[in-house]
């Protein structure tokens, strides 16, 4: 198997709809509370260090080889608002069916029969990632970027931000991501002797809040 | 049952790692009413009875001294074994201060509830005073028909003050499974703790949590809490267990206070048989 | 118990436009409606769904750019029961969701099919948006692409992969000729210069049974559809 294939999973044209959410920047943006790129960074590493880092830990177990079913239920109890979880498993479907679709496996056949509406999203990735031929640590990394371009995109087209800036912003945050991917792959190695209570559960209360505000507006951009 | 001096008895000398201490309260059934066949203080927590309200024990958690100190190691087990009712709250605001060195403090807090037994932790906020660290823990472990009410409250700094440093996690288990994993890090040296993903100025945060069997059946709908932004926001939830969730920030104390009771209300005008939930003061 | 998955469907994940579904039935057809801003699809969809309702059973995807906008209009329209409209969000790029990332629709499009199965016929209408616009191939078996006489009627002229290569142009808003002063017979010397043999259609929905060509087209895909080799 090949790292390259990690290009393939990370690249924003991954076809498993995340171009149509916004992480919570749709939100914080109407808020003010994103307005230019250095609240956009502040934004993105706030994420990172948290739903971030949570996803990326359960991607990194689900890539170890661990029990998604199980995983899926770490992932529900690390997601107490009901918009996010719906918003988890919709984008876990989407990613299952691009995960079959490029590196088919019995794991995600079974994943995608035992939680036909979606699984959580970071799980399923983990899983392809493990398809694909790919380390807990690389999954860790592809969910940890996934946390911040997605913002950092929806951003670019809701504040008309400027494109070098918002990638600017990206670039600044190698180091976070460096960090968080690094937690989450360790901790996912510590289940073995530590359950899946090794696995980050850390919370950001305005992702949290607005996100359910969000999912109640008639009219909005993007779907979460 | 105690494991170390009770309070009285050796001045808890507080040693260069701080103050070790335990405190536990076990509730039980006797006859009718819910009796406290232990209820031990221990270093800063003095434990009083209150005048029980029904079948329902109440404790109050008084402070014997101020604590936590940076260094300090401090837990309380309550227990509510089965069919007992046990309602505890706290005399004042807890306040976390720095310790003679950077060392942080810790405060666990573990809480039991058997069968068709009831627990409310509705303790006064914890208020971490700038230059303290604390890491803080619930951790909950419930039988599938227990019920019940916990409240947490953390204020960033003193009036005019910059933020300590806390950590929290929040563990429920029901009957074995997790129903809810949380942590959340505050205050100088947690990244993005202060930007518009996480409080974005806010210096109050504070959590609610319901857990009732009634919900397998009902479970109760989202609610939109808070009105203009400065009053602060607050979302209600349901977990994806029979629990639900309030979440909310504001620019200070009073005002999630103020939040939180308007959730509580909510409980108790939506939840049948909620109306054992009290305030906490 | 999971509070979160009440109701649960057989899987059914495909990831391409394969003509049977994982049971062995076949699926609906899916047809596409693209075309700029203010032409007339949501309008077309409707009377499409009118004039076709009593011979099929038929569905609605939209793909609005402010989430349900569509959606709603269908529904105010009562030309279908409301299970049978979905509104797939897009992000603020339609195009994308048709074309580079078809997979919020095709969830849609199966999600509709299990509910209220089995379909003959699925319109999947795209948000509006500029003359590229085109659907993908897994996504759709065929696309109608609807541009209208006031937009200009140079439109024809200038082409694009929605005019060029769609499996059916119509041009709308006929009655509007006159008054915006194009020119309907320069509209189809140019369409046919840049299509070639490829059908359009010329319609005014106003009128009655003003959808009618494209509806006659629709039967015929129909038909061919039910024909053609599993």
């Amino acid at each position: 198997m090949s790292r390259a294939a990690l290009f393939v999973l990370a690249d924003g044209r991954f076809p498993a709809g995340g171009h149509a959410h916004s992480g919570g920047a749709e939100p914080a943006v109407a808020a003010g509370r994103i307005k230019d790129a250095d609240s956009l960074e502040e934004f993105c590493r706030g994420r990172l260090h948290t739903a971030g880092l949570v996803a990326a830990g359960l991607a990194a177990a689900a890539a170890a080889g661990h029990d998604p079913l199980a995983l899926d239920e770490a992932a529900d109890a690390r997601t107490p608002v009901q918009a996010l979880r719906t918003t988890a498993r919709k984008l876990g479907r989407q990613m299952m069916r691009a995960a079959r679709a490029t590196w088919p496996s019995a794991e995600l056949d079974a994943l995608s029969a035992a939680r036909p509406r979606g699984a959580h999203q970071p799980v399923v990735l983990g899983l392809a990632a493990r398809s694909a031929g790919l380390a807990p640590l690389d999954a860790a990394y592809a969910v940890a970027y996934e946390t911040v371009s997605g913002p950092a995109t929806a951003a670019v087209r809701l504040l008309s931000l400027d494109p070098f800036d918002a990638t600017a912003v990206l670039a600044r945050l190698a180091p976070d991501l460096d960090r968080t991917a690094a937690a989450a792959a360790a901790a996912a190695g510590r289940i073995p002797e530590e359950g899946f209570d090794a696995l980050p559960a850390a919370s950001a209360p305005l992702l949290d809040i607005t996100a359910q505000q969000h999912a109640a507006w008639p009219v909005r951009l993007f779907a979460s | 049952m105690t494991l170390v001096p009770p309070p009285a008895a050796a001045a808890p000398g507080r040693t260069a790692v701080g103050v070790r201490a335990t405190a536990r309260i076990t509730a039980t059934v006797g006859g009718t009413a819910t009796t406290l066949p232990v209820l031990d203080g221990d270093g800063p927590f003095e434990l009083r009875r209150l005048r029980s309200h029904g079948s329902e024990a109440r404790v109050c958690i008084v402070g014997a001294m101020s604590a936590p100190l940076g260094g300090d190691r401090l837990r309380i087990e309550a227990t509510a074994q089965q069919g007992a009712a046990l309602h505890i709250t706290s005399a004042a605001a807890t306040l976390a201060l720095r310790g003679p060195d950077s060392e942080h403090a810790t405060y666990d807090v573990h809480l039991t509830a058997g069968e068709h037994a009831q627990l409310h932790w509705l303790p006064k906020p914890l208020i971490c005073a700038g230059g303290s660290d604390l890491r803080q823990t619930w951790t909950v472990d419930l039988a599938p028909t227990a019920r019940l009410v916990l409240r947490e409250e953390q204020i960033l700094g003193r009036t005019g003050e910059s933020p300590g440093h806390v950590a929290t996690r929040l563990t429920v288990r029901r009957g074995g499974r997790t129903l809810l994993d949380q942590q959340a890090e505050y205050g100088p040296g947690a990244p993005g703790w202060d930007g518009p993903a996480v409080l974005a100025g806010h210096r109050a945060a504070g959590q609610l949590l319901i857990v009732d069997p009634v919900f397998e059946e009902t479970p109760l709908e989202v609610q939109l809490l808070g009105g203009s932004p400065e009053d602060g926001q607050a979302v209600l939830t349901p977990l994806a267990g029979p629990a639900a969730l309030v979440t909310a920030v504001a620019p200070d104390g009073l005002r999630l206070r103020h939040l939180l009771d308007t959730a509580q209300a909510t409980f108790r005008r939506t939840v049948p048989g909620a109306s054992a939930i009290r305030e906490g003061r | 118990m999971h509070l979160d998955h009440a109701e649960t469907f057989p899987e059914r994940h495909t990831h391409s436009a394969e003509p049977r579904r994982p049971d062995g039935t076949r699926r609906a057809l899916r047809i596409g409606l693209g075309g700029p801003v203010g032409s007339g699809k949501t309008a077309t969809v409707a009377a499409l769904c009118r004039v076709l309702r009593d011979e099929f059973s038929i569905a609605v995807v939209t793909n609005d750019i402010y989430t349900r906008e569509d959606a709603e209009f269908l529904l105010r329209e009562a030309v279908l029961p409301a299970e049978r409209i979905t509104a797939v969000e897009t992000g603020a790029c339609p195009h994308t969701a048709i074309r580079d990332d078809i997979s919020a629709n095709l969830e849609a499009v199966e999600d509709l099919e299990n509910a209220i199965g089995p379909l003959d016929l699925v319109l999947v209408e795209s948000g509006g948006d500029n003359l590229t616009a085109t659907f993908s191939k897994g996504l759709v078996d065929a696309q109608i692409f609807v541009i209208d006489v006031a937009g200009g009627d140079d439109i024809p002229r200038k082409g694009g992969p929605g005019v060029t290569n769609s499996d059916l142009l119509v041009i709308n808003k006929t009655d509007l000729a006159a008054h915006v002063g194009s020119d309907l017979e320069s509209m189809a010397r140019d369409a046919e210069v840049q299509r070639g043999h490829l059908p359009v259609a010329f319609t005014c929905l106003k009128t009655e049974d003003g959808a009618k060509p494209v509806a006659d087209w629709v039967r015929e895909r129909l038909t061919d559809w039910t024909a053609g080799p599993a």
